[in-house]
């Protein structure tokens, strides 16, 4: 299969994905971009899937990936509206204000 | 068999009175009188009637002994022994007695419980008496009607614990006259007299448990012969060991002491059960064991000598006695002296014709004398200090000394007539019933044992006396108290059933009359009457109309009689008058002092067994108890051993180790999450961040391992 793209560039684009995701989880402390983080870290990861399956010709991968995809948005959907309800309680979504649990 | 149904009734007579005890039980309180009366004389009444039918079945059927199995009892290993009733003619004869003589001695009780309770203010022991005499009847039937020893034994000690609660009826009621100690300590020395006697029947019933292996009379019997012959010791032992328990429950010479002592309970009691049929248990058990007996002539002796020494050691006590129950008392002991003579002489019917005969009279006279002293305690009632005023006179009264009474004859008609009665059959007066059954035993001893005979003879002559003294002092002459002045007789349901007693003395005889010898037929199915009349019986002895020997007869007679014209002179021809002096004191002078004091037997005896036995108890409770076991053993072994040892659980064990273990793991938990808590720090992120740490760290150790 010439003219096609190496397995090894998606995986590096896969792995820069996921790393800037979690470095993002990491380092911000905005609800919100932590979420978006976590949509890139889904996204690096269902990346790789989809370039192993087309690689190997596995149907398997593709198939997790719509999995993923649905539960990304069911997350989504729960977690907006768990932001929302700590909004109203705590009027900011910054996580290190979220921290009355801790030891 | 077709009067098998008529002997399957013989459990009743034990069950019956049981059922009635169980009523007065259970319904007693909310009773009154009268229907507890009724019920507990019912039972004993029926009881009579069960008897009365078996005794008709055993005439209908030939005589044979019946075996009437009702239950298992014991069974181990060879060793079977069945509650089985034995009904042959001995049996029934004993029956007869108990619950003939029983239910009158109930009916009377009805009248006599309901004034005793009145004057000793407790009513509410009307009901207990009527169960404790149901119990009683109960349990003599079982003594009477068992067909082994050890059926016998349960019999023995419940008439014994029946004995005990009866004597001991107004165990704490203190009265002027009697504190309640007196009574509790005379149902103690019942009890614990019997017991050593008891412990004979045991070692008697082990022996030949040993011998034999079996407890059975009718296997007992069977083999003895055999026994007698391999080893003549064990029959000689059983019989000896039999002997001792006779002396205890028939209070014969060395155990005799405690039935003066039992007069302490109500009269009926001393009636029914210490002179009418329970002392007559161990005449029963010799009788019984007639075929062991037969075996070994010289415990027959032993037990005729002591018999017959008793009949008359006692007889000299009762001359010296002012208690008008105590002079019954010791003539009670003294005629089961005649009758365990008799049976000792291998004379079982004269023996047995005694029995019946004596429980008809006795009865009788202790009756009137219970009915004498309502009489006197009635009299004393009224008494002008009595009635006016703060309850009791300072004066201690006694009703039952003769010392008080006097000219009783005029206020107490009826108890006079039947005193009069019973005294003449126990004085063996022809033609009275005692002097039948007397004549038989002492024909029999006069034929065989001089010495016997002479001591027996001797015993006659003082209980014609000592009735005659007890006569003129009580009926005759005048009041030595104002209380017998004022007397009163006794109420029908008393007199009516001294009545029929008194008939009973008077035609007791024709049980056993010469020539028809009804009563000799009769036990002839049960006992084989062997009475051995010597190699050669000579001169007048030989004579026998029809079993009555004109000379013996005439001797007894006659001395009886004498008896009674000495007492007419010392105590008739001129009556004692009040605070008289006894005019016997100055016939005989110390002797008499040792009669009154009764031989100072309970001293001996005190002095002897009962006050080492204080002594020894008294060492055993301060020395022994108190200062070795309680003092030195409990507080400074075992106390002090204890302390330091739960000192050293404590200390090291539970301090040292089990807290510190439990401790230690507090600790190490409180330390660790102190260490630990700072981990949660609240911040998301860092959560994150070592989420992410352990999954490099497990990526990482997957790809490089």
């Amino acid at each position: 299969m010439e003219g096609t793209i190496p397995l090894t560039y998606y995986i590096i684009i896969s792995a820069i994905l996921f790393s800037m995701g979690a470095l993002g989880v990491l380092i911000r402390r905005n609800a919100l971009i932590i979420f978006m983080s976590i949509e890139l870290m889904l996204n690096g990861a269902n990346l790789a899937f989809v370039a192993f399956a087309r690689n190997y010709h596995v149907i398997t991968g593709q198939i997790f990936v719509f999995f993923v995809m649905t539960v990304a948005a069911a997350e989504v959907a729960v977690g907006l509206a768990l932001i929302v309800a700590i909004f109203r309680s705590k009027n900011s979504i910054d996580v290190d204000q979220m921290s009355s649990l801790k030891g | 068999m077709e009067n098998s149904g008529l002997f399957s009734l013989v459990p009743l007579i034990v069950f019956l009175p049981v059922l009635g005890l169980l009523t007065n039980i259970i319904f007693g309180q909310k009773l009154n009188e009268k229907a507890i009366g009724i019920i507990a004389s019912t039972a004993s009444g029926l009881v009579f009637v069960v008897s009365l039918l078996l005794g008709y079945g055993l005439l209908a059927s030939g005589g044979h002994e019946q075996l009437v199995p009702l239950a298992d009892w014991i069974q181990i290993g060879n060793l079977s022994i069945p509650w089985q009733f034995r009904v042959d003619t001995l049996s029934v004869t004993m029956m007869l007695v108990v619950s003939g003589v029983g239910t009158l001695i109930h009916i009377y009780a009805i009248g006599y419980m309901h004034e005793d309770v009145r004057f000793k203010n407790d009513t509410k022991r009307y009901a207990r008496f009527f169960v404790f005499m149901n119990l009683f009847i109960a349990m003599m039937m079982i003594l009477v009607s068992g067909d082994s020893y050890l059926m016998l034994f349960v019999g023995w000690e419940g008439v014994g614990l029946c004995s005990f609660l009866l004597i001991g009826f107004w165990y704490e009621m203190d009265t002027l006259a009697r504190p309640s100690w007196a009574n509790s300590n005379a149902a103690k020395k019942a009890f614990i007299a019997n017991r050593i006697g008891d412990f004979g029947f045991l070692l008697a019933a082990f022996t030949m448990f040993w011998y034999f292996g079996s407890l059975q009379f009718g296997e007992v019997f069977a083999s003895a012969e055999a026994i007698a012959a391999s080893q003549p010791g064990v029959i000689m032992a059983i019989t000896l060991f039999m002997l001792i328990g006779v002396t205890g429950k028939s209070a014969q010479i060395p155990l005799f002491v405690w039935l003066p002592d039992a007069m302490a309970g109500p009269t009926p009691v001393s009636a029914l059960i210490h002179a009418a049929t329970m002392v007559t248990a161990g005449v029963y058990l010799v009788a019984r064991s007639w075929s062991l007996f037969n075996l070994v002539p010289e415990a027959q002796y032993i037990v005729a000598l002591v018999g017959a020494f008793t009949a008359l050691f006692s007889a000299t006590i009762a001359v010296g006695q002012y208690d008008i129950k105590k002079v019954l008392a010791y003539s009670t002991i003294s005629q089961l002296g005649f009758m365990v003579a008799a049976v000792g002489m291998g004379a079982y019917v004269a023996c047995m014709f005694h029995l019946v005969v004596h429980a008809f009279f006795k009865a009788l006279l202790f009756l009137s004398a219970g009915s004498v002293i309502l009489g006197m305690e009635r009299g004393h009632h009224h008494l002008p200090h009595h009635a006016s005023g703060d309850g009791h006179s300072e004066e201690v009264f006694d009703p039952g000394d003769m010392r008080n009474m006097g000219g009783l004859r005029k206020q107490m008609p009826v108890t006079f007539w039947v005193y009069m009665i019973g005294a003449l059959a126990l004085a063996g007066i022809f033609p009275f019933a005692g002097f039948w059954s007397k004549d038989e035993i002492l024909l029999d001893a006069a034929r065989n044992h001089t010495l016997i005979y002479i001591l027996l003879a001797l015993a006659a002559f003082l209980t014609a006396f000592y009735m005659g003294r007890q006569i003129w002092m009580v009926f005759f002459g005048k009041a030595r108290h104002e209380a017998a002045d004022h007397a009163e007789e006794s109420p029908k349901v008393i007199t009516v059933p001294l009545m029929v007693l008194a008939g009973l003395s008077i035609l007791g005889g024709a049980l056993n009359l010469p020539y028809l010898e009804n009563l000799g037929h009769w036990l002839e199915h049960s006992i084989e009457a062997v009475v051995e009349h010597g190699a050669e019986i000579q001169g007048y002895l030989a004579i026998s109309w029809g079993g009555l020997n004109p000379v013996v007869a005439l001797i007894s007679t006659l001395v009886a009689l004498v008896a009674i014209f000495l007492s007419w002179l010392l105590y008739g021809r001129r009556t004692l008058a009040k605070g008289e002096d006894d005019p016997l004191r100055k016939l005989l002078g110390p002797i008499y002092k040792v009669f009154e004091n009764k031989y100072w037997v309970d001293e001996i005896y005190n002095a002897v067994f009962v006050n080492r036995f204080v002594d020894l108890a008294g060492f055993l409770a301060e020395k022994v108890d108190w200062d070795f076991w309680h003092d030195w053993l409990h507080d400074s072994v075992i106390a002090r051993f204890f302390r330091w040892f739960t000192k050293f659980l404590a200390n090291p064990i539970d301090l040292g180790i089990i807290d510190a273990i439990s401790n230690g793991l507090a600790n190490i938990t409180q330390r660790s999450s102190n260490a630990l808590r700072k981990v949660q720090n609240g911040f998301v992120r860092s959560y994150a961040l070592s989420v992410l740490m352990g999954m490099v760290l497990i990526l990482g150790y997957l790809l490089l391992k």
